[in-house]
């Protein structure tokens, strides 16, 4: 059910921008990342954003055709709508750099970073953002040190309840809150799984608020928060993907001083990790504080997904705001490809 | 107007009404079913996105291999078809499925010993659609339906979407163990439950790839009649054994205490669309209504198709060619977990059908580790899709039906190596990764001698 609250407007100004669209625009969904099937419901509701706005759309996977076809492409904008590895990882935007193929969101190496949880995490907090403690771990080093003795230094160190997880993953896939040293092993078998490095860390009560942010050209600007709320307490692949099973309130009912500081925590976030276009950060607010958890640099868009929601609430259709991500992309247009100094 | 950062607003035509929401993205929330409430995402069910690409060799999916159809002759029947009686094949037809096609049914499970007269056939949108009409007419809600351990993934999914509490029914190498079967009777009766059928897949079991002895089902089927009992034999695969004759079908030794459900879609092609239901009198009555009620009748053309093809080409040859091309498959994966799986691994040997059944070491989970063989590349089913109870961690299926000989090799080459690696992180964490196994319960036995 979906309940207005017509007491206020919380909707965020953006200027207009004027900038030509591109004649073709080439979703990317799909790849071959654990996250396939999601990123496919968030291409097919991209392309249909851009095409209500009157855009020539083509939806495409990544394969071995991808290299040729973009390259024949001339003049086109790619829009990845890619999760998990090869998506966010940078490896993708890599390529499209190289091939000086203008496209919506971060670069290469800023996703890299991004996208590595046990990485991002130690630069945010460097940044002085709160986040929580955590220790990242191959799955070597139980091999090389021994389970016990790592599984109870980790109970002391990080203490319970804790979160495990993929280093490098998205979707909650692979993520399992432990209350106990006896449930820790099969967490981060779990985690393993999806990636050879897991994360551990100490876990966050308080209230789980997801805030995009996005850059129009005129600079970053933070949209409103959704609160999060699954109906399971669990915010996990169930909750996410099937529609009915979580609540979202967007704006998020945070006093307004506490959304700010949200805003300003995914804003932050997307500077120091040199974020570009688009970016979704995750957190948790402990009393009235927000702490860090993730972020996202190709947030979900599928229809059970914050941005989107979060977009509307700032008072643009998801349309306009793919539109405009794609024209700020098009008028950057690609980096030129990379020539060698020396044959 | 001030938003909460405390900045002018500027209007736009382009802007959407400002309001806060508090919604559940899905405005139906409060209309569905109470059957509908257990339809939820899977992650797992999500990875199969990934191994329907190329890149990864899938041993997952029961996609029957059509390539040695005669399309040729496909495609002039299908054309004689619309030129001589399009207008006929075209129109509605019987709700009970057309005569003819029900004629040639009965010539085809003649094969399996069962003689039967077409008016006891009913057509249905293959045999899914068969049980679903059983259950509709059997079962109510809360009702008991007995199944192997384990059993089949489409039959759970059935009989969870009516309601029904399924109890597993331990197996051995030969299937269903009889037993077992009454003892599960006895003591849901005494409990005070409903049992409505037991529902079993006496050939080339799916998931299970074994196959009741004739005596195992002469026995099955005392202990039926024994306990009053009603018997769902569907039988998609016993037309494709590799080494004899088919064993005569449990309908074959009763009329009245079987239900039987057939499928072209393994001896022909899945895309017609076309099983039946064989059932004594007085169900079949009911059946035929369910199926107006649920189709107005099953689709004229695809049962004109299959007549067609069934009458201009050597359909029994084609299922010999069929049965050889999957021999070829199953000994590649035989050779192929011969060579490549750890110690520990053990599996049922088919003799016909599509599937073979792991069992791994203890303390693996075949679910956990679905990604990490995803990402080598690999797709299997978990052995948790084919219990209703979360049982089955330990198992996993293969299918050797589709993929190529060639590939079925580096398939489990890929799977050798993930379990490898699996094994270590077993021995590294020592502890059992699963929860308990289901061969810990006796109910729960499933088949998978060691075969190396």
């Amino acid at each position: 059910m979906t309940t207005l609250d017509p007491a206020g407007d919380f909707s965020v100004p953006v200027e207009p921008i004027d900038l030509p669209l591109p004649d073709l625009v080439v979703v990317l969904a799909g790849g071959l990342s654990h996250e396939r099937e999601v990123s496919l419901r968030s291409g097919r509701r991209v392309a249909q954003a851009l095409r209500s706005r009157g855009l020539d759309v083509l939806e495409t996977d990544v394969d071995s055709t991808l290299v040729p076809r973009l390259t024949e492409a001339a003049g086109a904008v790619v829009f990845p709508v890619l999760h998990g590895e090869a998506g966010e990882d940078g490896a993708l935007r890599e390529v499209l750099a190289l091939l000086g193929v203008p496209f919506v969101g971060s670069i290469g190496s800023a996703c890299r970073v991004a996208f590595d949880k046990s990485i991002a995490t130690t630069v945010v907090a460097d940044a002085g953002l709160t986040t929580p403690t955590q220790v990242a771990l191959p799955h070597e080093i139980f091999r090389e040190l021994g389970a016990q003795a790592l599984v109870a230094a980790l109970g002391d160190q990080i203490g319970f309840p804790m979160m495990v997880k993929p280093s490098r993953g998205g979707s909650a896939l692979g993520c399992s809150k432990v209350t106990s040293a006896a449930e820790l092993p099969a967490a981060m078998v779990g985690a393993y799984a999806y990636g050879p490095v897991a994360v551990v860390e100490s876990f966050v009560e308080g209230t789980e608020v997801t805030v995009a942010v996005v850059d129009r050209g005129h600079g970053p600007t933070a949209l409103p928060a959704v609160e999060i709320r699954p109906d399971s307490g669990v915010y996990d692949y169930t909750a996410r993907y099937t529609a009915g099973t979580t609540r979202f309130l967007c704006p998020a009912p945070l006093p307004p001083e506490v959304a700010q500081r949200c805003a300003d925590v995914a804003l932050r976030v997307h500077e120091v990790l040199g974020l570009r276009d688009l970016s979704r950060t995750d957190l948790i607010v402990r009393d009235g504080e927000p702490v860090f958890l993730e972020v996202n640099v190709s947030p979900g868009m599928t229809e059970t997904s914050a941005v989107p929601l979060a977009s509307e609430a700032a008072g643009w259709s998801l349309g306009k705001t793919c539109a405009d991500l794609v024209s700020v992309a098009a008028a950057r247009g690609g980096r030129p490809t990379p020539v060698a100094a020396h044959a | 107007m001030r938003h909460p950062w405390g900045v002018e607003s500027t209007p736009d035509p382009d802007r959407v009404p400002m309001v806060r929401r508090d919604t559940r993205l899905d405005s139906y929330v409060d209309r569905y079913a109470a059957r509908t409430h257990g339809m939820t995402a899977s992650a797992i069910r999500a990875l199969f996105a990934v191994a329907n690409r190329p890149e990864v060799v899938s041993l997952a999916g029961g996609m029957p291999n059509i390539a040695d159809l005669p399309l040729d002759v496909v495609g002039s029947a299908l054309q004689d078809l619309v030129v001589g009686r399009g207008l006929q094949a075209m129109q509605y037809g019987s709700g009970q499925g057309e005569q003819e096609i029900r004629e040639a049914i009965c010539e085809v499970m003649r094969l399996e010993g069962i003689s039967a007269h077409p008016d006891d056939v009913t057509v249905t949108v293959g045999s899914q659609q068969a049980l679903d009409l059983v259950t509709r007419i059997f079962c109510d809600p809360g009702d008991v339906v007995l199944c192997e351990a384990p059993s089949y993934v489409g039959a759970l999914g059935v009989f969870r979407s009516f309601q029904c509490e399924v109890a597993h029914v331990a197996m051995d190498d030969q299937g269903l163990l009889p037993e077992a079967l009454r003892e599960a009777v006895l003591a849901l009766r005494a409990a005070g439950r409903s049992v409505k059928f037991v529902y079993t897949i006496p050939s080339f079991h799916n998931p299970a790839g074994v196959t009741q002895s004739l005596e195992r089902r002469e026995a099955i089927l005392a202990v039926a009649e024994e306990t009053d009992l009603l018997v769902i034999e569907d039988n998609p695969y016993g037309l494709l054994g590799f080494d004899a004759d088919p064993i005569p079908a449990i309908r074959s030794l009763s009329d009245d205490r079987v239900v039987y459900l057939g499928t072209f879609s393994k001896t022909f092609a899945p895309g017609f669309r076309i099983g039946w239901v064989l059932a004594p009198h007085a169900v079949r009555e009911k059946l035929v209504l369910a199926q107006e009620s649920a189709t107005l009748c099953p689709p004229t053309f695809s049962q004109f198709a299959i007549t067609a093809y069934l009458r201009q080409h050597d359909w029994q040859g084609q299922i010999k060619v069929f049965a050889e091309m999957y021999r070829e498959r199953r000994d590649a994966m035989l050779a192929g977990l011969a060579a490549e799986m750890p110690a520990g691994v053990t599996w049922t040997v088919p003799a016909g059908g599509f599937y073979v059944w792991l069992t791994l070491p203890p303390g693996l989970d075949s679910q956990a580790m679905l990604p990490r063989a995803v990402t080598a590349r690999v797709a299997y089913v978990p052995g948790t899709a084919f219990y209703a109870d979360g049982f089955g961690s330990r198992h996993l299926r293969l299918s050797y039906c589709f993929p190529t000989p060639e590939r079925i090799l580096e398939g489990t080459r890929r799977l050798g190596e993930v379990l490898a690696y699996e094994t270590e992180l077993l021995s590294t964490f020592g502890s059992p990764l699963s929860p308990p196994h289901a061969a810990e319960l006796p109910s729960h036995l499933a088949p998978g001698t060691n075969s190396q």
